[in-house]
């Protein structure tokens, strides 16, 4: 009988406990991928993030944040089991980290159904810009079509007319393929969708040059387009057709493992670490301090995602048990991101600029992004309108 | 498809199955002539790509790297022999399955403490980092041409290892009748520890030529082991002929499934099909030959035991 009443006694002070716990700290489910080929996107979004927290000495708007890592495997099973964990057991508040949309996709509706505030620091699918639009899924960093479509953009304004297109064949691949295609004019030379996490690109490659393009469009996030740098240039193609790719393949973690072969290669994002404004100089310097080495756009994603909630936790006055007002304090909140301007657009994407970054050799012999010019200001996704936020 | 667009898928289609082969000879010896299923042999291939980063890494040599990874894996290995894997051959396969499933991961969790959970860097010599001009309008990675010449090095080796020598002989004894080698006075246990030594030492060869093709981490064996064992099944289990042959058609279906496949869905279907299915065809077509095999030579092509 007393052992009842004592296992009774300690379930209410458990309760007690989670109840006091709300108010006084914020819990942040961190799942990203930090092993295997993608490995190197899901750790500069985590440094980015844990940067904000570590800047603010270990707390997010003024409270206590108590961030759980956690790594996904760019795995959907993994993933799911995380979630699980996230929602049922830690009760976090807010979930983010997700890399990869093959991760985000099978396990958004669990997020979603639990009433969990998702914000995505990189992939930015179709699915939830449209209809499916939710007032629990923010995209801080751009929708799959937005860097792909700038890229068009900018071969237009190139007169490349024979472009081969190559990518992954999953949600995020199909969908940036598509967003190139929107907005490039010219002839399609070739479109080739080869397995996620394929590391040996020789046949592809001996196919595409037998096409003949006037240039190669790919999209081969992590590893996998630092393989297939490496084996087009040592296949000695790049003298035929050069290397176009949206800013994810060409930052600064590819280029420190492929080096010297990634001078001259164009590509599109939405921020690059030479933008020049005080947030960037601040955040740069600060990220190069920390990790000793120069942040990438997942960095910097990772970092704007931690500002966002750190923004929103403080016009909230730290009172986030508010579902509604945290979420209304998320979709209105201003910080100061490196990439200049930001705000979310009706569906929680974002409404930003979008620059065209070349791999340059510097003055000192390092080998970096350089900005070149700016392709679109204030872009918006072209699938918000079809979006009824409830 | 244009003359040289052919040669070079065959050429590429002829590096993968070489590859394939290093680490199928080895898993059907072992299958073969111990009766054991080796799950871990993946792992040796990792191990192997490992020690030859690090090596390489250290020294700045790809021989001493590629060296010292066939001797450490070849070393790893018969340790393996001797004291996990031998008590376990009087065992049924679900123990062998089991256990030795048991050491990958183990083996991947080693690894991630001692490398940690991001891929490592092995760069291909530099000397070797351009293309080779084959013939007018067919540019090929020299690389990759050192990796088949390796290859076909390490097949001539094995098949006279295998045909040509009294060691062999036993091997080949033991692949069929092993209870009737041993009576014949062929010393099981030492042919058993030299045999898994040497297949760990293929691996390893595999392990560090791959490297700078594909990436060094944590989980690489498992993917190309079930390939291995694509291989074998086709090829009949003990044969090392079987593994040869095998492994290069794998290889060269595996290539030309993937570039020519795609083409042809979107000869015959809308885009959208054409990229949905193209691809996912492409990945099962090794899958439907393994299965084709089965169906029409149970034992293989090349079946070890009559």
């Amino acid at each position: 009988m007393t052992k009842k009443a004592s296992l009774l006694a300690g379930i209410a002070l458990l309760a007690l406990a989670s109840t006091a716990d709300a108010a006084d700290k914020i819990k942040v489910g961190f799942m990203s991928t930090l092993s295997g080929p993608g490995a190197a996107l899901g750790v500069d979004i985590r440094d980015g993030f844990e940067l904000v927290a570590k800047g603010e000495g270990g707390k997010l708007g003024g409270l206590t944040a108590d961030i759980s890592i956690a790594d996904d495997q760019q795995s959907p099973d993994t993933g799911r089991q995380v979630v699980e964990r996230f929602t049922k057991r830690d009760r976090v508040d807010v979930i983010t980290g997700m890399v990869f949309s093959n991760v985000l996709l099978p396990v958004m509706p669990a997020i979603l159904a639990s009433g969990t505030v998702y914000i995505s620091p990189n992939t930015g699918p179709e699915d939830y810009a449209a209809e499916k639009c939710d007032p629990n899924f923010f995209v801080v960093s751009w929708q799959n079509e937005d860097t792909a479509s700038a890229m068009g953009q900018v071969m237009n304004d190139r007169s490349l007319k024979n472009v081969y297109l190559i990518a992954p064949n999953y949600p995020g691949g199909r969908e940036t393929l598509n967003g190139f295609k929107r907005t490039y004019k010219g002839a399609i030379a070739g479109e080739v969708y080869t397995r996620l996490g394929q590391l040996d690109y020789a046949a592809e490659i001996a196919t595409l040059r037998a096409a003949r393009p006037d240039a190669v469009f790919f999209f081969l996030p992590g590893g996998m387009g630092t393989n297939f740098i490496k084996q087009y240039v040592s296949a000695g193609a790049q003298q035929d057709a050069r290397l176009y790719t949206p800013g994810y393949s060409a930052d600064e973690d590819t280029i420190k493992s492929v080096g010297e072969p990634m001078v001259g290669i164009l590509n599109t994002a939405q921020w690059a670490h030479d933008l020049d404004n005080p947030a960037n100089r601040k955040f740069v310097a600060d990220f190069q301090k920390a990790y000793g080495r120069l942040p990438t756009m997942y960095a910097q994603q990772g970092y704007d995602a931690a500002q966002l909630i750190a923004a929103a936790v403080r016009d909230t006055g730290g009172r986030i048990e508010d579902k509604a007002a945290f979420r209304q304090a998320l979709h209105a909140a201003r910080f100061d991101s490196p990439r200049g301007r930001f705000r979310f657009n009706t569906n929680n994407y974002p409404i930003q600029d979008y620059y065209l970054r070349e791999v340059v050799k510097d003055g000192a012999g390092r080998i970096t992004n350089k900005t070149i010019g700016k392709v679109y200001t204030d872009y918006a996704d072209p699938f918000a309108a079809r979006c009824k936020m409830k | 498809m244009p003359l040289t667009l052919l040669a070079e898928q065959a050429l590429n289609g002829l590096q993968l199955g070489l590859m394939l082969f290093l680490l199928a000879a080895g898993l059907t010896l072992v299958f073969g002539i111990m009766d054991m299923i080796n799950l871990a042999h993946g792992t040796l291939y990792m191990i192997g790509a490992y020690l030859a980063a690090t090596v390489a890494e250290a020294s700045g040599s790809f021989v001493a790297a590629i060296a010292a990874a066939v001797v450490g894996t070849a070393v790893i290995g018969m340790a393996l022999e001797l004291t996990v894997l031998r008590p376990l051959y009087r065992r049924s396969h679900l123990h062998q399955v089991l256990a030795t499933f048991a050491l990958i991961l183990i083996a991947n969790e080693l690894v991630r403490i001692i490398w940690g959970a991001q891929p490592i860097a092995l760069n291909m010599p530099a000397a070797l980092s351009g293309p080779v001009e084959l013939a007018p309008g067919l540019r090929y990675p020299a690389y990759r041409l050192v990796v088949i010449g390796v290859g076909l090095a390490a097949a001539l080796l094995l098949y006279v290892v295998v045909v040509h020598t009294r060691v062999g002989m036993w091997l080949r004894a033991g692949a069929s009748d092993r209870e009737m080698a041993s009576a014949m006075g062929v010393n099981t246990a030492w042919l058993f520890t030299a045999a898994f030594g040497a297949g760990a030492a293929l691996c390893a060869v595999a392990g560090a030529l791959l490297g700078p093709l594909l990436a060094v981490q944590v989980g690489m064996g498992e993917n190309i082991l079930i390939l291995a064992f694509v291989v074998i099944v086709i090829g009949g289990i003990g044969s090392v002929r079987g593994a040869l042959v095998g492994a290069l058609l794998v290889g060269i279906l595996d290539t030309v499934g993937r570039t020519a496949l795609p083409a042809l869905f979107r000869a015959l279907a809308s885009p959208e099909v054409a990229s949905e299915a193209g691809p996912a065809l492409a990945s099962m077509l090794i899958y439907v030959l393994m299965a084709g095999v089965l169906c029409f030579r149970p034992r293989g092509l090349f079946p070890a035991r009559g």
